[in-house]
This record gives C-alpha cells, structure tokens and sequence, in this order.
C-alpha cells in the first residue's frame, strides 16, 4: 500500500504541480479541526464532515441536497401498527474498511455492528460507554434513552428496535451522524488488546472514504473506498486541508489549492459571485433566528403586546443591514427547506402606526425592556449586537426605550434559559430536517426552561405537536404542523426574523457538489472536470 | 560557573508556583461555563449539567481542583481536554513541532537579515543604506501582522503565484508522520521534490513572523554597534591600522552583541510560545492557535497545561540567554 501510494504520488507530482493536473486528488478547506472520529461522541458540524459524512454510514440517510430519508445500510424497513416497533432488513456484502496498520474486517457488516453502534450509547454497563469520556450529547438531546427500550438482534440481517412510545421522527434521527454505524468486530479486537479508546480515533466504517491520516489542525487524508457499496467513489483521494481564517480559504480557492470551502465572509460573497474561475452555489439554510419574548413577564404575557411589537419593526431593514445579502425575512419557526412548511402564513406588516395603537389599547405607555444581543455570529444571525440596534431604533418609534444587554457566550445561553431577559435575541438549525426537531425543541410546552426562551406554552400548540409524533404518515403530519405554525403566528412568542442564506463557493471545475439543508459536506458524488 | 547556573534555576521554582497559580485563577475568572458553551444552542438538562460537571471535576471546590492540578503536574500529567478528551501533553506535543519549526526558520530570517542590516546601517551611519534600513525596520515593527501576512499572501501567492497560500506541504505529498518537524520528514520519506514543498511552504509564514524580530534585532543592532564604535579602544585600534573589517568584526562586534543576544533570546522566547496571527492565518498547525482556540471553549485543562508548558519554554530560553551572557561576557559571571 505505501509502495503503491508513493509511486502514485511520484507519478502526480511528476505530471505537475497544479491542481488541475491531478484529477483525483479533491481538496476541501474545512474551517477547523475534528474534535475526533466518533460523530456520536461530539456536536460539531466539523467533526460530522470528517467522520460520519466520509467514514461511515447510517442504516437510514438524507438523500444528498435534501431532508428527505432514503436506505442506507438498511435496505427497507417496516413499522408495526402501534408505532412500538421498527424492524430493519440489512444490507448484505457491504464491507467494513481494511487498514493498512491495524484492523482487518474478517466477516462483513452485519446485526451486531448496528447493535453495538446504539448499545454503547444506550447502555450505562457497556464496556464500551465510558470509553473517551462517554458523553453522548445527540443521543441523549435526541431523547434516544428514553425512547429506545430494547435493540434486538432477530438474525444476522435484522435489527429490531422496540420503542416506549410511538415517535415519528425516529426514522430522521437515525439518519443523523450519531447513530453511524461502527465495526463491533474492530471494537471488540481493540477491547482484547486493551487499547478501546482508539476506536473514536482510528475507526473503520463501511463510508465512501476511508481515513488514512490526520494531522491535528493541519490535514485529513482519505482514500476513495473501492469496495464502496454503492461503488467506488470518483475521485480516489480526499484530502480535508484545515484552514481556519475565511479569507486565507479564499485564497486557496482562488490558488486553485482547494476545491470546495465552507463559510465564506459575507463581505466576499459578492466578489465570489463575479470570479470566473468559482461557481457560488447558495440555498437557505435550515435555520431559523429569531427574538423571543419572555411570555411569563409582563406585559409580554398579553398577546396584544407582542403583536403589537412584532408590527413595529421592518424586518426588510434588518436583514438588509445585517445580513449583506445572505438572510432572507423568515415568517415560520420553521425555515422553507423543511417538509410542512406553511406558505399560507401571512406574516405580520411593518405598521408603526398601528403598533402604537394596539400597545395603547393594551394598557401599556412608557414600555422599558431590554433586548438581549449574542456575543457570537452564527449563520442565522451574523450580526446581533446590529440586529439589536435597529430593533431598538424601530421599537423607539413606536414609543418603547429597549436597552442592549450581552453577556459571554456560556452566561447569554444559561441566563436566557432562565428567562433572565425580557427579549432575547437567538437561533436554531436543524438536526434531522423534521419539524418536530423546530416545534418541540424550541416552542413546546416541555422545553420551557431549556430550548423554548419565549418560556411561552401553549396547549392548543403543543398538543397539535403531540398528536404529530404518534403519526408515521407524513401527509398527515404535515396538516398538523401547517396548522401549529397558525397557532404560533397569531399567538406570536416570537418574531420570526431570519433564514440565513448559505453561500459554497466551489471551483468551475468540480461537478457533482450539492449543498447538504442540513449544513454538511458529502464527496461521494463530486468529480473533477480536466 | 555552577554556582551562576544554580542560582538562576533557584528563581525558576517561584516562578513557576506563581504561573500555576495565575493560569489556574485566570481562566477560572472569565465569565462561562464550559459546559454551556460546548452545548450551545442545544443546551443541556440540569441533570446531564450536573452529571458533565462530576465527570469533568468541576463540582469539586477550587482548592481541590488547584491542588489535583498541581499534583498531576508533579506526575507528568497536565490532564485531558475537555473537548477532544485527548491529553494535553500529547496534543502538545504533537503541535509543538510545527511551532518549533517556523520559529527556526523565522528566527533565521531575522537573524540573517537584521543583524547584518544593523551592523552596515551602523558603520555607514547617515548613507541612505542607514536611512531605509532604520525606515523600513520602524515600518516592519509596527505593521499589524495579520494585515502584512494578507498582503504578501494576496501579491506573491495568489496573485504571482510564487509561493503556496498557507499549509506545510503540498496536497500530493503524503508523508508519514515520523518527527512532526515536515522538514526532516519529507527528507526520511525519500519522496523526491517533498522536501522542497515543504521549504516552499516556509517561505512566507517565516517572513511574515520574522518581521518584527528581525526590525528589532536591526535596530538593536544598529544603536549598540554606534555606542561600542565611539568608544575610546575603537578608535585605539584604528589608529593603530588595524583593518578596519577587523575592528569591527572583532573589537566592536563582540561588545555590541551582548544586548542583542539578549533581544535575540527574547524574541526567540516569544516566537515558540507561538504565533496565534501568523498560525492561524498560514493555517499553521502550531501551539499558538490551539491556545487561543481552547480559551474561547473554555477548555481549562488545555489552557492550564499549555500555558504552563509555554512558560517553561520562556524560562528555558532565558535560562539558556543568561548563560551565554556569561560565556560572552565573563564580567557577568563573576558578579555576585
């Protein structure tokens, strides 16, 4: 192997130097480094790239460029008729990477790999639970605990999951990076030479890209899968080139020293869009930010108040401001690229005049409060102590004086949790690309004093939620969620402010590359033209 | 002679309770909980609060938790990051390298380019040679660094295309990490025109990181060479017609380096503790950035340990500059 790389290199770098010479070799310039290589044990969107989008697969996945579920590593599945039981028909000849120093699979994938891959995160007795310091965040934020009773294995190719109540977004949760699929064959080799832990750091998996090396903060280098279940990919080397200051990506690219780079500076876009060598793709992103009112202080707990403020700002303003072209004006909690999304909902008009009459009819003169901005930019909010700013200066119109509180990133999210604030400022992307993942998380009676910082419940909203989950059909579901969006427009916890826009600049020459909703990087399909 | 090192290693072991102490409170000081802030948006239950925080030692009361560092320290081991649950020396040791590495090669470049910059500007004091050496140093002392590095990044590698953007090796080279020091890697790899990526790669984060070294050595250089050649044995010595190349390599050079050792060894100092501009701008893989990554996620073990490995690296290096003074001036070392 290293023989056949080294020729393989000499020959590269005997051709050329420049990129295009090298059609194989496919350069992504991720913005930081893997906080590891077991997706189940960290949140990152980075670390996903790394791990579960090139490594390993799924027994269920997103369809590339959608939030849709397909077949992964199950090949079909059925649902019993109480919503309890889920049971999966798996794939058979699909095979686990070899390395070159290491592990070498001796049997295909099969049951026991699914049932070791969820039984360490279910299990507090498993030797492999506390393996690198065992905390599972997305299993346990997905409710996975105490939703999954028991994993069984009924033969070799079956997997059955006995629920403890009918949940419909299972399916879309085991499509996320947490539930990949690890060898347990490669675990339990490692269990007997006494050294577990390297399983988060060198794992095989049955994924398109086999990891080969990696250089913390500098480089990960994969090499195409030949015996890739779909078939192997087309470009034979993958190459993640660690490169964390948006403008040196940008200059890579146009270098010609990487292929495809994340998260550009919103000030480079348009630059970007006129480069004839780049081709900026660009989809809303599966996110939502968003200013929720504390609906437990007065006088936000009065309906009236909070429409009245959701009509006193120009919310075109704002994102024009704010955003340089990357948001668009969000009317729904729950972004467009998601299934159930209302486009009946009719968003409330910027109309000062109104405002203040509908404040004065509720009482209230001489509001003060406070708007609570995020120390730190995220996609749906790149700028929030801005955003804050011209908030103020509309609600001052309408004859409220908000003043601008931040704290550090770690207090802002603990304090809001409490519902310290009076309005605050925040964001949501999607996990799984199913509604609930938005509705439940952020605005449901549970998570009030955890995602829902309006501390807002209600029940018509909530139960409508409910009824949701016990349903697989997704039309039926869709109804449901179409008519909570309603409840949630009218009631108005939030004003619903932004849909960031994601922008992927990518070279002329790549073809294949589709931007993932739900915010990772896949190369399976990419190719590059000569 | 003993006796001189033994003394200043004595002071080395205040310092280093008073670098303990100051890392562990300080980081400690900053508003956040670690906790929080890995979770984000997400947030966690107070249970799994409660729980992640039993797990990571942070429910014990302060005191504890200082002497627990301590002790491990004692031990050799400065405990596992919070967020990639890797131990810090290890991490450490695997960006030490990189670190290491440019701060050669920029040490280097300012050392052969400003030492003799300031010896010429010296003798022909008041040429234009003195005038641009001394303009272009000021120039190189306050650039803003991250400004400069985009600028020679824009000009010689997007623009000219002369040198790579940023990395250590170009994408084709696949290296087996041996040494993590890329030069002598690609060297043990035998692959032909590695070696030369990796020099290549070099080039430019080297400048950029040498150009406030080199402006001070420059001008150290310059102001301590103009005292020592307007003293009274210089001119002894001319009027006695010795070379005049001879005076000054000789006589004046000798007496005029020993503050710029000292600058030398400062910088030298500073260059490996890391370069946190030039790093993350070069996308360099070094100590530097991992830093100041590890203080915005709140990581204590990291911050704790690798500060506290950079400060021994200062105190090394100015452990090992006050010997060499002693070597090149015996006055110092025979003064108690």
């Amino acid at each position: 192997m290293k023989k056949g790389l080294t020729k393989l290199s000499l020959a590269l770098a005997a051709s050329a130097f420049a990129m295009s010479a090298q059609a194989q070799t496919f350069v992504f310039c991720s913005e930081g480094s893997p906080e590891g290589f077991n997706p189940s044990l960290y949140t990152a969107g980075t670390t996903f790239d790394a791990s579960s989008k090139t490594i390993f697969n799924r027994l269920v996945e997103f369809e590339v460029g959608t939030t849709n579920v397909e077949p992964g590593l199950a090949e079909s599945w059925e649902v019993s008729e109480d919503g309890l039981e889920y049971t999966f028909h798996l794939r058979k000849g699909v095979k686990f990477h070899s390395q070159k120093k290491g592990f070498k699979p001796t049997r295909d994938f099969n049951a026991d790999d699914v049932v070791f891959s969820f039984l360490r995160q279910d299990d507090p007795e498993h030797p492999y639970h506390k393996i690198s310091g065992g905390s599972y965040e997305y299993y346990n934020g997905m409710g996975m605990p105490e939703l999954v009773k028991e994993v069984v294995k009924v033969d070799d190719y079956t997997v059955k999951f006995v629920l403890s109540k009918p949940e419909a977004p299972f399916i879309a949760n085991l499509a996320m990076d947490f539930a990949s699929i690890f060898s347990a064959e490669q675990a339990d080799a490692l269990l007997a030479a006494g050294t577990p832990e390297k399983l988060d750091l060198d794992p095989v998996g049955t994924g398109p890209f086999q990891k080969v090396q990696y250089q913390k903060d500098s480089i990960i280098r994969y090499l195409g899968n030949q015996d890739y279940w779909k078939g192997a990919p087309q470009i034979d080397r993958l190459v993640f080139s660690i490169t964390p200051d948006a403008s040196v990506r940008y200059a890579k690219l146009k270098a010609g020293e990487c292929h495809v780079m994340p998260y550009p500076n919103p000030a480079d876009v348009a630059q970007m869009a006129e480069d004839s060598e780049i081709n900026l793709m660009s989809q809303e992103g599966l996110n939502v930010g968003y200013l929720a009112f504390n609906t437990q202080k007065k006088p936000f707990d009065d309906v009236r108040v909070r429409q009245a403020l959701n009509l006193a700002l120009n919310k075109q303003a704002i994102i024009d401001a704010v955003f340089q072209g990357a948001g668009k004006v969000a009317k729904n909690p729950l972004p467009p690229t998601i299934w159930s999304y209302n486009d009946a909902t009719v968003d409330y008009p910027y109309d000062p005049e109104k405002a203040k009459a509908m404040l004065a009819e509720a009482g209230v003169t001489d509001l003060k409060t406070n708007i609570w901005a995020m120390p730190v930019q995220r996609p749906y909010n790149p700028n929030a102590r801005r955003m804050a700013e011209i908030i103020q200066a509309d609600w001052a119109k309408v004859g409220v004086d908000a003043e601008i509180v931040s704290y550090e990133w770690g207090e802002y999210l603990k304090r809001s949790k409490e519902g310290q604030h009076d309005t605050v400022l925040l964001g949501w992307t999607g996990d799984n690309g199913d509604p609930d993942n938005f509705l439940s998380v952020l605005l449901s009676c549970d998570a009030v004093g955890g995602g829902n910082r309006a501390m807002w419940c209600n029940e018509t909203f909530s139960d409508l939620l409910e009824k949701a989950k016990q349903i697989s059909d997704q039309g039926e579901r869709a109804k449901l969620y179409e008519e909570a969006q309603l409840v949630f427009k009218e009631q108005a916890p939030w004003v619903t402010v932004a849909h960031s826009v994601v922008y992927k600049p990518v070279r002329k020459e790549v073809q294949g590359f589709k931007i993932d909703p739900l915010g990772g990087h896949h190369f399976y399909e990419v190719s590059l033209k000569d | 002679m003993f006796q001189f090192i033994f003394k200043k290693l004595m002071l080395v072991v205040p310092t280093f309770i008073g670098i303990t102490l100051l890392t562990f409170t300080l980081i400690r000081l900053i508003p956040g909980d670690p906790i929080e802030v890995m979770a984000g948006e997400r947030g966690v239950s107070p249970e799994r609060h409660a729980q992640l925080r039993a797990e990571l030692g942070l429910d014990q009361p302060l005191l504890i938790q200082y002497k627990d560092y301590v002790v491990n320290i004692f031990h050799g081991d400065l405990g596992k990051s919070l967020i990639t649950k890797t131990p810090v020396m290890e991490e450490f040791a695997s960006l030490f390298p990189a670190t290491v590495e440019l701060a050669t090669c920029a040490a280097l470049f300012a050392v052969l380019v400003g030492l003799p910059a300031g010896i010429i500007a010296a003798v022909k004091r008041g040429s234009i040679f003195d005038h641009s050496v001394m303009t272009f140093s000021l120039t190189g002392y306050s650039m803003p660094i991250f400004w400069w590095a985009l600028l020679l990044m824009l000009v010689f590698s997007v623009n000219l295309g002369w040198t790579p953007v940023s990395g250590r090796l170009d994408v084709t080279y696949w290296i087996d990490e041996v040494t993590g020091f890329m030069l002598i890697d690609t060297l043990l790899s035998g692959e032909e025109g590695a070696f030369a990526s990796a020099l290549h790669h070099l080039v430019l984060p080297s400048i950029v990181l040498g150009t406030i070294p080199m402006a001070v050595i420059a001008r150290m250089t310059r102001s301590s060479m103009l005292e020592v050649l307007s003293e009274d044995y210089i001119r002894t010595a001319r009027s006695k017609g010795m070379a005049p190349l001879r005076v000054i390599v000789v006589h004046a050079l000798r007496n005029a380096l020993i503050p710029v050792i000292t600058v030398i060894g400062l910088q030298v100092g500073i260059l490996l503790s890391g370069a946190i501009l030039t790093e993350t701008i070069f996308a360099w893989p070094g100590i530097g950035k991992w830093l100041i990554e590890s203080i915005a996620r709140r990581d204590y073990p990291v911050v704790q340990g690798g500060i506290m490995m950079v400060a021994t690296i200062i105190i090394v290096v100015n452990l090992i500059v006050d010997i060499l003074y002693g070597v090149v001036n015996p006055r110092i070392r025979h003064n108690k």
